[in-house]
Parts: C-alpha cells; structure tokens; sequence
C-alpha cells in the first residue's frame, strides 16, 4: 500500500465513512507534511501548501453564497510511530454560504507523535458553518493534540463545533477555543472526551458574545478513568442587549481521575443573560445497578453509560 | 414442586436500624405475590435486598432461589440466574435509545433481540414502537412512560421473578389496565412476580398479598383479605419504630 491507501486504511478503520472515491464530495488527505490527496467542488476551494518541514498551510474558502451539499472529509494523520504535524488553516465561509466539514485525525501507530493545529476562522454575514472533528488515537496514549483557533462571526453567521474522542486513549490534548460574536449570530460548542490511563485533557472554550441578540453555548461532556485528568475552562461573556449563553459542562470520573471544571462567566450589558452548570462526579449508582439487574456487569453497566452521555 | 423463591427469617439492619426482621416468604412460578404495608414499612428494602442491591446486604437468615442459597452474588449474579427488579422511580439515560435499553437484558443473557420483538414488547405496554424507539430513555419520557419502557425490556429478558416496585405509582387509569395485562403475561410465561403496590385495581391480578408493618410480615393470604384487615382493621403498631415510619412519606 503506498501513504495515500494506508491512510485511508486507518481512517476506515477507525470507523471512517468511504467518501473518498466520491467525486460530489470534497475532501483532503494530509499524512505529516505530505499532501496526498485534495478534491474540491463547485464553490469550494482548498489549497495547501507545504511551507516546511513538518508544516502545510490549507487555505479553505467557501465562495458567497454556496451551500456544500455534502460534508467535506478533511483527514489528517502520522502514520509512523513518531512524527509532528502542524496544521496552519485558514478558513473563509463567505457571506450566506453553507459548509459542514468533518475532519478526522488518525494516528494509529502513535508512541510519540504531535498534532498542532492553529486555526482561523472567519464566518461572513450569515455564513453558517458546521466542524465536527474525530480523533482517533490508538491504544498507546502516544499522542499530544494542540489546537488553537480563532473564530469571527459576522452577523446572523452560525457555527456548530463538535469534537469527540469516544475510543482509545487520548494521550494529551489541550485546547484552546475563541470565538467573537457579532450581532445575531450563534455558537455552539460540543465536546465529548473519553479518557483513561494517564491520559490528559485540557479544554478552554471562550465565547464573546458582543453583538444584540447573540447566541453562545459550551457543552461539555467529559469521562475520565484510572488516573486520567481533565480540566474544562469554559469563559462565556455577554456584553450586547439580549445576547444569551449557557456553559455545560458534566464530568465523570472512576479510580483515581481528577476533573476539574471553572466556568467562567461574565455579563456586562443589563438585558444579556448567561447561566452556567457543571456537575462532575461518578457514574451514578441509580444507572448501574438497573443495568447490572438485566445482567451487565459493573464495567460493561458504566461503559453504556458512560457512551450514552458522550452521544449526548 | 420446587419453589421459585423462598425468603427464610430474613433480617435487615441499616444504619443500625433494623429495617426487615424475621421475614418468611415464598414465591412460586406463575405466582403473584402482592407486597403492601403503610410508607417506610420496609417494601423497597425487601426488593433490594432480594435483588443484592449495594447496601443492602442482609443482617441474617437466606434467600433461595430454585433452591439454591443467593445472599453471596452480586446483583449481576442474581440477574443472570433470572431476577430482575423494575424500580418505582426508573433510572433515566442520556444518550440511550428506546431501542438499545429494551435489547440490555435479553442480550447479557445471550438472546438476540430484533425488531419484531422490540414492536411487540412496546405494544405490550401500550407505547408506539415507531414514535418511541429512536427516543433516549432521558428526562424528555415522562416518569410513567419510562416505568412502561421498563417493563417492555422485562418482557423481552424472560426472568423467572420480577420484582415489581410500585408500577402503578405515577401513572393513569389506563395505563394501570394495562400494567395489570402485562403482570398476567409474566404470569402466563411461568415468571413469578412480586408486586409491591398501593392500588387495589393491581391486587386484582395478585395470587396472595403480605402485609409489611414496621419491617415485620403482619400477615399472608388471600389479597382481599389482607388489603381489608389493612385498611380497616390495622392498628397503628405499638413498635416505635413504626411510629416514626409512619411519619415518612418520601417514597411516595
Ligand atoms: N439505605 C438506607 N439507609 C438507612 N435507612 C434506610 C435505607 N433505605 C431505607 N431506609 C429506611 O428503611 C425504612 C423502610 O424504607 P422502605 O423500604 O423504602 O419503605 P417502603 O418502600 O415500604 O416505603 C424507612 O424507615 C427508611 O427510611
Ligand atoms: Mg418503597
């Protein structure tokens, strides 16, 4: 198999949809630095460059107006044991367009490799956007995910963000979120992290609602196992007549995990509203024990459940 | 024949209160047994502790389940032996689908469970399987149409005794009909059923009733029987303890 097939490979294997022979739907494949695959469709433009070692540049427009159809797959991995990826991406959703883009990190053989993606993200006037990010890390916990992004909305622009890391080991993750918000528009952050071992998961979401009527919310749902940590800082500020925000964040921990959540919000406008809750604790007993009388034992009672609030 | 429970000079202590005390009871297949008494007399810690729950470990005496002594498994023991409880306040699941909860039981006993089946045990209980299975069994299902859901996963698990915690509480006329046919169909699987309940409708489908009063079996007979002398002829009890049991009323 040469790069271009065993990333596929990977990606399918982790549970990724074939859409890469499918010529209505973009997609990119970048394994490190190496561009191995990029198919662009009528009002979308992807171009990626490498601009050094271990670095590409993806630069993804989506012209005026245009409504992607289908969602675009961007893939990024290291297939080797070691190995760093930098990820500098720019994003333009111009005015009154419309894109979903899925994009799946693979890095299967990982012991020791490095993601770091630094994102910027501009939504045009009622642009509307849907990310929806999938990790999959294999087993070792040799991998560690820096993402920073950006993010300036336009009014009335809409941006759906969703990451989830349901299976296998996390390794380290440490995310940093920014969103600006002008008037009307909405965010919504999801995030569902499954950790165990001494995986480690640091979150910062921030959402600046600025503009009347804008919308924010941060929704995470994190489970942590063995000696595994998270820390989720959610910061939502409302400083426009009738912004409204919601920070959740529902944490679960087993063994020796440590969960820390610090929402953060902040209102400076009399007619905005935020409301924030947060609950971290251990799976609860109520749960467990209805399952383990149909039969389930206590892990396989937990691991439903625990799967059951990450779909959420 | 072999009885399919029996409970013999059962003690339960909790907190160092003694909760149950000296209980005798037998469960046959087929068998409804009704469980009634006044709030805080000790029913939901009678179920608990047949089902092995946590904290409910009990103090003395046995618990025999076709014959063989229980009080050392697990809950998840216990329900692969064929006991299963179905709570008075179902348990709600983020993320879990209708369809995914109903297959739990059948499936950790080995039976695979498909959507002919899913249709008929939601029919069973009076639910829309088309409306219902892609639901979450959340806090977007009323408490009533989880307790039915509930029993629906019941069904399609085929235990041999199903303890049944209040599943007339919280619900309507109707849907207590057809809680009442539902209890006939473990009946007609040869299941053995306890039924705790505070409703006379439900006592209609029962074999026998016990009485529980202040943790101890009053008495054991014919449902109506037991049910009148309940209410018109028990005495509050000089226990003391029971006194201040009267005075809870949070499982209602
Ligand atoms: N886990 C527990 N720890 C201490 N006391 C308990 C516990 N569970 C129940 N009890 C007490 O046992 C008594 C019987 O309760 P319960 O079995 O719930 O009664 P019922 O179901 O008949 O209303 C009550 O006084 C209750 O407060
Ligand atoms: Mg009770």
């Amino acid at each position: 198999m040469n790069d271009y097939e065993m990333m596929v490979d990977a990606y399918k294997k982790a549970g990724g949809e074939d859409v890469f022979s499918n010529s209505d739907t973009a997609h990119m494949v970048l394994e490190q630095d190496k561009i191995l695959g990029k198919h662009e469709v009528e009002g979308l433009e992807i171009n990626a460059e490498k601009i050094k070692t271990n670095t590409i540049d993806v630069k993804l427009r989506i012209k005026k107006g245009y409504q992607i159809k289908n969602p675009v797959h961007m893939c990024f991995g290291v297939l080797p044991k070691e190995g760093l990826q930098k990820i500098l991406m720019d994003v333009n959703i111009e005015k009154d367009a419309y894109a979903k883009i899925m994009s799946d990190c693979v890095f299967p053989n990982a012991t020791e490799v490095k993601h770091v993606m630094k994102a910027n993200i501009h939504l045009g006037s009622n642009a509307h956007y849907e990310y929806e990010e999938n990790h999959f890390h294999g087993k070792t916990g040799g991998v560690e995910v820096v993402a920073k992004s950006n993010i300036e909305m336009d009014e009335g622009s809409e941006i759906l963000t969703l990451f989830t890391l349901r299976k296998g080991r996390v390794g380290k993750i440490d995310f940093d979120y920014e969103a600006d918000l002008a008037e009307n528009a909405k965010v919504e952050m999801l995030t569902r992290i499954s950790g165990y071992e001494d995986d480690q998961v640091k979150i910062r979401e921030a959402a600046r609602l600025n503009g009347r009527n804008a919308r924010g919310l941060l929704d995470s749902k994190i489970a942590m196992a063995d000696n595994a940590k998270a820390e989720v800082y959610n910061e939502l500020t409302a400083n426009a007549p009738d912004a409204k925000g919601h920070v959740d964040c529902t944490e679960i921990i087993k063994d020796n995990a440590i969960a820390r959540a610090v929402p953060i919000v902040e209102v400076s406008h009399p007619e905005a509203k935020v409301t924030h809750e947060a609950a971290i604790g251990s799976v609860d007993s109520d749960q467990l024990q209805t399952l383990m009388a149909r039969g389930l034992d206590e892990e396989e009672a937990s691991d439903l459940i625990i799967q059951g609030l990450l779909k959420g | 024949m072999q009885k399919l429970l029996e409970i013999r000079d059962l003690d339960l202590t909790l907190d160092k209160e003694r909760i149950l005390q000296n209980i005798n009871l037998d469960v046959n297949h087929g068998e409804v047994l009704a469980v009634i008494g006044p709030n805080g007399c000790g029913k939901s810690s009678l179920a608990y502790t047949i089902m092995g729950l946590k904290g409910y470990e009990q103090n003395g005496g046995g618990i025999f389940f076709k014959g063989k002594e229980i009080s050392e498994l697990s809950v998840t023991e216990r329900a692969k032996k064929g006991i299963t409880l179905a709570w008075q306040e179902p348990a709600r699941f983020e993320g879990v689908s209708v369809r995914e909860f109903l297959s739990i039981g059948a499936k950790a006993k080995g039976r695979n469970i498909d959507n002919k089946d899913l249709d008929w045990a939601l029919n069973e209980v009076a639910i829309i399987p088309n409306k219902y299975l892609d639901r979450n069994v959340d806090d977007t299902l009323s408490g009533g149409e989880r307790k039915r859901i509930e029993l629906a996963s019941i069904l399609l698990m085929k235990p041999d005794l199903v303890i049944l915690d209040e599943p007339d509480s919280g619900v309507d006329v109707v849907a207590l009909n057809n809680i009442g046919d539902v209890i006939n169909d473990f009946k007609n699987e040869q299941m053995g059923v306890i039924l705790i309940t505070h409703s006379d409708e439900m006592l209609e489908v029962a074999d026998k009733a016990a009485l529980i009063c202040g943790g101890e079996i009053f008495n054991v007979g014919n449902p109506q029987e037991v049910s009148d002398y309940f209410k018109y002829q028990c005495i509050p009890c000089e226990d003391e303890d029971f006194e201040k049991h009267q005075g809870v009323s949070s499982n209602e």
